[in-house]
């Protein structure tokens, strides 16, 4: 009797395809998009002691206060977000050398003061703007001294220019008016 | 007759599904290694607002969330709906930030404890009172580099 020749089965392959499927969608849904991008601030160190009576010009502090109805009032004035930006640049620069800005980029101080009711998004988009006029009249020192953006210089001419136009962002106590 | 025969019974040749396989391995080592595991299930709700002076930040290994925000649906009969900070998985109060600062300190090694961050992931309508609180305490506890998460704003203001 002739032996049947008994062909090695071929295996299957298709379910593995299955298998590699279910792994990978579990990998898919378990895939976070993180948020790691953000807006970086050293606060200033902790002191038990009262801040001395500021005995600064009027001249060279630019006072930015926001309520519980996410509205600014900018030395004084109410002003849009939307303004705050050019108004903080003229402010530190000072190009027309006005008697009620500041004397000199050095001397400029911005000062932020919230509510406790304020919101958080209003919080950052005003201190958004604020680093934002500082980040283009940082490009602008830089391409007029070095050609270059700010972000391709090293880090030596960085700090020359921050010495001149230091960011001086200094944000007090919060009032307690409006709900939180 | 004729050695040549056709052969009989041929059928259009079935598909070989063997390397399917190894095109799905490969999408899935892929995802395998782009992916970032959440250190931590979110117990509040957080949309982080868009800002436009962003910068990443460098070294996970450094940096250490604090969660500000609504509780989810599911802790909100516990919680209440008044924003919560949350530390690593659990709610926190604001007394609980200094040791959480040490716990984080003891991860690294004496020379880079100085570049820890602190990312700050706050909800866009949490209010400013709890916010104020944490940063007071981190100044208070000389955890002074701190990053606001944001997302890019696109358009104007």
């Amino acid at each position: 009797m002739a032996k049947k020749r008994r062909e090695a089965p071929a295996i299957n392959a298709s379910s593995m395809a299955d298998i590699a499927f279910l792994l990978l969608i579990f990998f898919l849904v378990t895939t976070t998009i993180d948020v790691d991008k953000g807006i970086r601030v050293k606060l200033p160190p902790w002191s038990d002691d009262e801040p001395d009576p500021l005995r600064l010009k009027t001249r060279n502090v630019f006072s930015v206060l926001v309520n519980a109805n996410n509205e600014l009032l900018v030395r004084g004035e109410p002003m849009e977000k939307a303004d705050l930006r050019d108004k903080a640049k003229e402010f530190i620069m000072n190009p027309q050398g006005l008697e009620d800005l500041s004397e000199s980029p050095i001397n400029a101080i911005i000062s932020l003061k919230n509510d406790r009711g304020t919101e958080y998004e209003t919080y950052l988009t005003v201190y958004n703007e604020l680093k934002a006029a500082y980040n283009e009249i940082w490009n602008e020192q830089s391409q007029l001294k070095f050609g270059k953006e700010y972000a391709d210089l090293d880090f030596e001419a960085q700090k020359k220019i921050r010495a001149e136009v230091p960011l001086v962002i200094s944000e007090a106590e919060p009032t307690d008016f409006g709900e939180e | 007759m004729s050695k040549f025969s056709k052969k009989r019974g041929a059928s259009t040749p079935e598909i070989s599904t063997a390397s399917l396989p190894d095109i799905i391995f490969m999408l899935l080592f892929f995802f395998m290694v782009v992916t970032v595991m959440k250190e931590s299930t979110l117990k509040v709700q957080v949309s982080v607002p868009n800002a436009t002076e962003l910068e990443k930040l460098e070294r996970k290994s450094l940096v250490h969330h604090i969660y500000i925000g609504k509780p989810t649906a599911q802790y909100q009969q516990q919680y209440g709906t008044a924003p919560r900070m949350q530390l690593n998985d659990q709610f926190a109060v604001i007394d609980d930030i200094p040791l959480f600062l040490e716990q984080e300190k003891l991860k690294v090694n004496e020379k880079e404890r100085d570049f820890l961050t602190t990312s700050l992931r706050v909800d866009k309508e949490a209010t400013m009172g709890i916010v104020s609180d944490v940063k007071t305490k981190l100044r208070k506890s000389n955890q002074l580099k701190i990053n606001y998460s944001a997302r890019l704003r696109t358009g104007d203001l």
